[in-house]
């Protein structure tokens, strides 16, 4: 098989040092029909400048409505390989973390149905396997499931909890990331396999304010590690720093945002009452520099692509929470956003669109937070407000 | 063929089958990590245990082929044990610090590209383009190729002041952190879509279709049962051809890309931006897009020439003013630049104090 296409175009990019994803589907021909119809229309694509795929149909396994996106080509009589082409989401573990043997049984699986082609990993955090046919859904399904394997959130469902690496590698996580992905990821099992929300709601969790999984920008409730009480610092590290060549002053006091570091030559002081836990002193000085010991996570909600009117970052709703397995508190907190969201939201509205339109108070109302200075960059402008019954007892 | 019993709504297997037996042991305790190099990195436990990671760009479209060969790697280094970064790259887990030459041996043999850790170009973050999505207006995967194959030297060796976030969306649903990128293409429409009034009525709800126009530029049309776009309001963003298909939004030779700089997640120093606009408009021009490469490399090269130690993008322009972003980078300064969607107030300049 493989070699039905002529592809002067996509041969271009095989060219190179960087890994080529022509080179990983052509691979993928030598096997799949599909995978050398793929090439064939991609090669298309490049040739013509548009794309020839038709938007996605309704598809999955019995008793899910997500986890499947239907694909179909626009061109089935010219690419017949192709004229399914469906998305599978595979739940990734907690963190990415993998075994060659897991990952063997995943790839021969996909070898007898799909078309030999996967994303390590989709945007949202899953292990997406590109390209199989309606009727082979079920029994793949079966294959999967019955090792331990289930499918992601699509559609406006919960979509699939994704994380940074965490307290498994890394020195910065201030919370159990993986382990807190992992159980809300079980905790909301029904709610991301049948979507009956009024659109999409992602959940991702960040160790630090590093945010090396974008929880900020891309997950309507933003969990992310911080912590409450003073640096830790290692005088004797800090020379050493020193002593190999860092510009302390330059590199660190000057640009702390707070001011609130100095450091003579000899000694690193720290006015942690100033300090808004910003981590770029202890990204920069990690032996020399820990957070404090009273740690846990800040709460924000809201952040999303451009669609549709304009881009959030993500806002801070709890300031801090202790998060402890299993939890609970975690879990009856997003149980309420969601609950509050799901009963005023329009269809295709994200939860910081409706925060948006309806105010921030009637949310922090719906989950019981009080407002707090930590929750805005600065007060209101305008003398424009409401008051309730409740604002005068 | 009889198949297995499926079952439903189990998740994901628990993660702590797949770790490696040190991070087990090490779990919450780790003490420190240094950079060896640019793709090697130790990380201490309290304990003095050592955690070695090897880490490998790939083009996130993987053959079962290419992750087999990751597979035997694994095995044969790693005791099998391997994970995969938020943004695609594989790390290989070594306890013996003795493997950690010869596996990096093995990679060159192989052609991997070794890089992405500390102040440089880690892997891009993108989007499905032509490859697999209906919506792309652009192919993601091969704009990565391209800038990836020109900005290689700064994954696997050269330094930048700080650490570069690059990202490719090949439409303005942005399946990835685009909006908050460093440097960022973005594939956009300029043309009013085209509509296909017979299947509008067939195929579409038409409230559906009315309410996802950002700009209230959609009006039914009752005599046709389909629907009207006002000119003046449409901004192409193409929400419309998302619920309703029969409304085309692509035109292949006016479709193309934008750059968009600046943007952060992290709250280092400064808190989280987004990505601003640069470039508006810039052909597709396939197989390798010569012109964004050229201006996503002049922009990277003004930044380290001008960035002091540890800003970000963002944070150099934030500094200098964005006026000196222009100056310095050569690009002009257009109408689209100018907000005039939801932002308008946050961004035009209220002051009497700028530069030249």
């Amino acid at each position: 098989m493989g070699g039905k296409y002529k592809t002067p175009m996509l041969d271009e990019l095989e060219k190179g040092p960087w890994p080529s994803f022509v080179t990983e589907i052509k691979k993928a021909a030598k096997r799949t029909q599909m995978a050398d119809d793929e090439l064939g229309q991609v090669e298309k694509s490049y040739v013509t400048k548009r794309g020839y795929w038709k938007h996605g149909g309704i598809v999955g396994v019995l008793g899910y409505g997500g986890g499947v996106i239907g694909r179909y080509s626009s061109l089935p009589d010219e690419f017949p390989g192709i004229a399914h082409f469906h998305t599978v989401r595979l739940n990734q573990p907690s963190g990415f973390f993998y075994t060659a043997e897991a990952l063997r049984m995943i790839m021969d699986i996909w070898d007898k149905y799909g078309s030999g082609l996967t994303n390590m990993h989709g945007s949202t955090g899953d292990l997406v396997l590109l390209g199989t046919t309606t009727e082979n859904l079920e029994p793949l399904f079966a294959e999967y499931s019955s090792r331990g394997w289930d499918l992601g959130g699509s559609g406006s469902a919960m979509r699939t909890p994704s994380c940074c690496v965490g307290q498994a590698r890394c020195e910065w996580a201030c919370i159990d990331t993986m382990n807190i992905c992992n159980e809300v990821t079980q905790y909301y099992q029904d709610q991301l396999h049948r979507p009956s929300f009024p659109y999409k709601f992602k959940i991702k969790v960040a160790g630090c304010a590093c945010d090396c999984v974008a929880a900020i920008a891309r997950a309507d409730l933003s969990i992310i590690g911080t912590w409450k009480d003073n640096i830790r610092i290692d005088q004797a590290e800090v020379k050493k720093y020193a002593d190999a060549g860092m510009n302390i002053q330059a590199e660190i006091i000057d640009m702390c945002p707070t001011d609130c570091m100095s450091y003579d030559g000899k000694t690193m002081k720290i006015n942690d009452v100033q300090c808004n836990r910003c981590m770029h002193c202890i990204a920069k000085m990690t032996k020399a520099l820990k957070q404090g010991k009273v740690k846990g996570a800040t709460l924000l909600v809201g952040s999303k692509a451009p669609i549709v009117v304009g881009s959030l970052l993500s806002w801070v709703v709890v300031p801090f929470i202790e998060l402890k397995a299993p939890f609970d508190n975690l879990k009856d907190l997003a149980d309420k956003m969601i609950e509050w969201w799901d009963d005023n939201a329009k269809p295709r509205e994200r939860i910081g669109e409706l925060i948006e339109v309806k105010g921030m108070r009637p949310f922090l109302e719906a989950i019981e937070m009080p407002p707090v200075p930590q929750q805005v960059r600065e007060p209101r402008k305008d003398p424009f407000f409401f008051w309730s019954e409740s604002d005068f007892n | 063929m009889s198949l297995p019993e499926r079952q439903t709504d189990i998740g994901p297997p628990h993660y702590e089958k797949f770790l490696p037996p040190i991070v087990k042991k090490n779990y919450g305790k780790w003490a420190y990590h240094e950079v060896l190099t640019p793709g090697t990195m130790v990380h201490v436990a309290e304990g003095g245990d050592k955690l070695y990671t090897v880490r490998v760009g790939s083009p996130r479209i993987l053959s079962t082929d290419t992750i087999r060969e990751i597979c035997d790697l694994a095995e044969k280094y790693c005791d099998g044990y391997l994970r995969f970064t938020t943004r695609n790259n594989v790390e290989f887990l070594l306890s013996d610090q003795k493997k950690v030459d010869p596996l990096l041996a093995e990679l060159k043999a192989k052609k991997y590209s070794v890089g992405g850790i500390g102040p440089r170009i880690s892997n891009i973050v993108h989007t499905q383009g032509w490859v697999h999505c209906h919506s792309a207006c652009t192919d993601a995967s091969g704009l990565v190729k391209a800038i990836m194959d020109e900005l290689h030297d700064y994954f696997t060796t050269k330094a930048l002041p700080n650490k570069v976030r690059l990202a490719v969306a090949c439409c303005v649903n942005m399946c990835g952190a685009v909006h908050c990128s460093d440097i960022a293409v973005v594939a956009i429409h300029r043309k009013v879509p085209v509509i296909d009034d017979v299947n509008v009525g067939k195929m579409c709800e038409i409230p559906t279709t009315v309410a996802s126009c950002p700009t209230s530029a959609i009006r039914p049309n009752p005599k046709t049962k389909s629907i009207t776009i006002n000119e003046e309001k449409c901004m192409y963003c193409g929400n419309c051809f998302t619920v309703c298909p029969p409304i085309e939004i692509h035109n292949p030779e006016q479709d193309g890309v934008a750059i968009v700089v600046g943007g952060k997640v992290g709250s280092l120093r400064t808190n989280p931006k987004f990505s601003k606009l640069a470039i508006p408009y810039i052909p597709n021009e396939p197989p390798r897009w010569p012109s964004t490469v050229a201006a996503i490399k002049n922009i990277l090269d003004v930044y380290a020439a001008n960035a002091k130690k540890h800003e970000r993008v963002g944070e150099w322009i934030e500094r200098v003013g964005w006026e000196d972003f222009f100056k310095l980078t050569g690009i002009p300064f257009t109408f689209q630049h100018i907000d005039d969607f939801t932002f308008m107030r946050d961004t035009m300049r209220n002051s009497a104090a700028f530069k030249y």
